[in-house]
């Protein structure tokens, strides 16, 4: 396959995925910030949601104000925000019809029709942001289902599922980064959340049920440990555990499963790189995860992540030597 | 319904009539407003010059199919082959021996100061000795039932996925009418273009490998660079995804280097080598050129072909067709004036409100006069350009063009069409039973290019 339709493919999977995962950080901030609480507080959610997305400074230059409003605004509809949903969107969009020969006609016409009803729903989004997030969640799944369901188990499959689970890699790590820096220092990572808070009246509870819709992992959360919630097993849900589908073993067990089928001449170290956080994530255990430091940790693991995505770039996508 | 001057529906059309008349109006539109609907959806659009918003449009498609009887279909059938033939040996004789220009038949000046003439290519031969692997030749069909062709499109006509997805939309949209009349089927053409862009590989090569090279997906035809690899299964390639080694073209994949054998470019010689051409071309690929005169690589269509569809060159065809082949024309050529002659320019100033006037190296319709459409202060305005540069301007008389009853605002009416047939040729000339039919939307209208409000229609050859 051509280098550079793989690149389109790869970074297709990515914008779609991004879109997604911005819409389920939004739209349960939205909601969280709906709990009773001190406005200090609602404004430190809405400053860790642009922190996720390193998009601080920018929005201060262009905001006075840090409210639900403009944030929402600024991320999900904004075309000069290059992370907003649209910005995603039309990336993702942009990417397939680049390559639109080497996509099954189910899956052009489902990332077309996206691109083509965003007007639409985005009329709309002011009025009910939460049905405009179940629409991008939506189409998003649609769009990773028409891929699996419909493309050749060839490359052009392979590198649109690298792209899908570094990005989701990606984004996990960082929602759980940002929100555990802000609920878990309250208190011990491993006693129950609804014993803690403000005023001892549950609301972390509240805040970490947040932190699991957003990931979709509530009920996968009750299912796993049928008990209390504690910081410790959120964070061992969406890093360690292989079975759950958005946390960070599962999108690396992808990962390198993928890379496994596209390998090359080239990509012995990438394979290794990968291999070896993938086997660090399947042999961790969360308390000696947490006695080094969360924040620290996911630091690393979001560095080794965008190390690997270069070195795809490198082997694969965008090849330097002509020969 | 063709209408034929004063004559009324031609007979061919009586089934087709008696069907249309059966539906109601509302259940035409409705189907209409569906073909709308899909292709937006499968994306099926083209980008408009000087358009910066909107840079996605559609060509408005037209429900009712154009038919042309078996008959007529099979003289223009052998009129384009003979053309073609007698095209691509005027081609390897200008780059080789040029017979026909010491024999006088055509004055040296117009191959030599033609722009479209390429140095690089004399004295190189290629594969088959064939240059235009795949013209489009533009035709209308006169009041009095015989074609003319309007011009040659030898360089990189566009226009075939909108035979083959204007066929797929009206089996979609009126499955029945396909039962009612036999058709003869199109949608095998990309199997033949592959077949004939194998066929001209470089001697020696096993197992050619074939690339559709397109500009990029900005690029107005994009779409239909997209649709003719997917559907020969070969890889687009742009400019940058090649590169030259060793007197040989690679394309960079996630496996390393792949040789190239063919490139069925979509993109024009100015672009295609910045080492040869155009020096700021980031389009092109640096050393294609020298692989080319090697024979280690087939360009389609070759450079340099444009030197024989040029407007100046297109009224010396029919010359062509008995210096080479010693016969005489099937089909017309639309009777030209050169302005660069003294004799035609006078004629041509005196009759302008009756002529159209065409700049010799325009394309799309743009830059151009149609005489008895134009106010006086237009016509006047291009008095002063024809007299500032003759030699950039041919004149034609405006044709009775046929009409074809088209769905239009104020229902169906009828409206001028042309006809563009896609010729292969490689070791042998193929040619699909069908075409490109351009429509003007407009009322009297006689300008169809997309640019200009032109739309399309579903082109039904009769078996």
């Amino acid at each position: 396959m051509l280098s550079r339709t793989a690149d389109h493919l790869f970074w297709m999977a990515r914008y779609t995925e991004r879109a997604e995962n911005t819409a389920r950080m939004l739209d349960v901030s939205l909601q969280t910030s709906l709990l009773p609480q001190s406005e200090a507080s609602v404004e430190l959610l809405w400053r860790g949601i642009l922190g996720i997305c390193e998009l601080q400074s920018q929005y201060d230059a262009r905001f006075q104000r840090l409210a639900a409003e403009p944030v929402m605004a600024f991320m999900a509809t904004d075309p000069s925000n290059p992370s907003s949903i649209y910005s995603c969107l039309l990336a993702a969009r942009e990417n397939a019809r680049a390559v639109r020969g080497k996509l099954t006609t189910e899956v052009w016409e489902t990332t077309n029709s996206t691109w083509l009803e965003l007007r639409g729903q985005i009329a709309s989004a002011g009025r009910n942001p939460s049905r405009f997030f179940e629409w991008v969640k939506h189409r998003a799944h649609l769009a990773r289902g028409v891929l699996v369901g419909t493309m050749l188990r060839d490359e052009a499959l392979h590198f649109s599922r690298l792209g899908t689970f570094l990005e989701r890699a990606d984004n996990t790590a960082r929602i759980l980064d940002v929100r555990y820096h802000a609920l878990a220092d309250r208190g011990a990572p491993d006693t129950d959340v609804r014993q803690e808070g403000e005023h001892g009246d549950h609301m972390d509870f509240y805040h970490w049920a947040a932190v699991l819709r957003s990931v979709s992992a509530f009920e996968i959360y009750r299912k796993v440990y049928s008990d209390a919630i504690t910081p410790a097993r959120v964070a061992e849900l969406l890093i360690l555990r292989p079975d759950m589908p958005r946390s960070l073993l599962s999108c690396m067990n992808e990962v390198v499963a993928n890379l496994d089928k596209v390998r090359n001449d080239h990509s012995g170290e990438t394979e290794r790189r990968a291999g070896q956080l993938r086997a660090d994530l399947g042999y961790g255990r969360i308390d000696g995860i947490l006695q080094g430091g969360l924040h620290a940790y996911l630091t690393n693991f979001l560095q080794r992540v965008n190390d690997l995505g270069d070195r795809i770039s490198r082997d694969f996508l965008v090849p330097f030597a002509t020969v | 319904m063709h209408v034929d001057g004063e004559r009324g529906v031609r007979a061919h059309y009586r089934e087709f009539q008696a069907w249309l008349k059966s539906q109601s109006v509302d259940t035409i539109a409705a189907r209409r407003a569906e073909a709308d609907l899909i292709f937006h959806r499968v994306g099926i659009t083209f980008a408009v010059h000087g358009d910066d918003q909107g840079t996605e449009r559609l060509i408005p498609f037209d429900v009712i199919p154009r038919i042309i009887p078996a008959a007529e279909w099979k003289t223009l059938d052998a009129g384009l082959r003979q053309r073609v033939k007698a095209l691509n040996l005027f081609l390897h004789d200008i780059y080789h021996e040029q017979r026909i220009i010491a024999a006088g038949v055509i004055p040296p000046e117009q191959v030599f100061c033609n722009p479209q003439y390429r140095p690089e290519m004399q004295g190189v031969d290629v594969p088959g000795d064939t240059y235009s692997h795949v013209a489009g030749i533009d035709v209308v069909r006169a009041d009095g039932g015989e074609f003319y062709v309007l011009e040659d499109n030898l360089r990189v006509p566009s226009g075939v996925s909108y035979m083959l997805e204007n066929r797929r939309m009206m089996m979609r949209l009126f499955p029945e009418l396909f039962a009612l009349n036999r058709v003869a089927p199109v949608a095998h053409y990309p199997d033949l273009l592959l077949e004939n862009l194998r066929s001209v590989a470089p001697a020696g090569v096993r197992d050619p490998a074939v690339v559709v090279m397109t500009p990029g997906m900005y690029n107005a035809a994009y779409f239909e660079h997209a649709f003719l690899a997917q559907n020969m299964g070969v890889e687009l390639v742009e400019g940058k995804d090649l590169f030259v080694d060793d007197e040989q073209v690679f394309m960079r994949t996630t496996r390393g280097p792949r040789r190239v054998d063919v490139i069925y470019r979509r993109i024009d010689d100015d672009f295609l080598d910045p080492l040869a051409f155009r020096a700021d071309s980031n389009l092109g690929v640096p050393g294609l050129l020298a692989v080319c005169r090697a024979g280690r690589v087939t360009l389609a269509n070759a450079i340099g072909t444009g030197v024989a569809d040029d407007k100046s060159i297109y009224p010396y065809v029919p010359d062509m067709i008995k210096f080479y082949l010693s016969e005489e024309p099937l089909l017309q050529n639309v009777p030209t004036w050169q302005c660069r002659r003294k004799d035609h320019l006078d004629h041509v100033l005196a009759c302008l409100q009756e002529l159209v006037v065409k700049e010799v190296h325009g394309a799309g319709g743009y830059g151009m006069l149609v005489g008895p459409a134009a106010s006086t202060a237009e016509i006047d305005a291009f008095r002063a350009r024809l007299r500032a540069k003759p030699e950039n301007y041919v004149a034609q008389p405006t044709l009775a063009l046929s009409a074809c009853p088209t769905f239009v605002e104020s229902g169906i009416a009828p409206r001028h069409i042309d006809l563009r047939p896609f010729v292969l040729s490689g070791k042998s000339i193929t040619i699909v039973r069908g075409g490109l039919t351009r429509v003007a939307l407009r009322e009297n209208s006689l300008v169809v290019n997309s640019s200009q409000g032109g739309g399309t229609k579903d082109t039904w050859v009769l078996e």
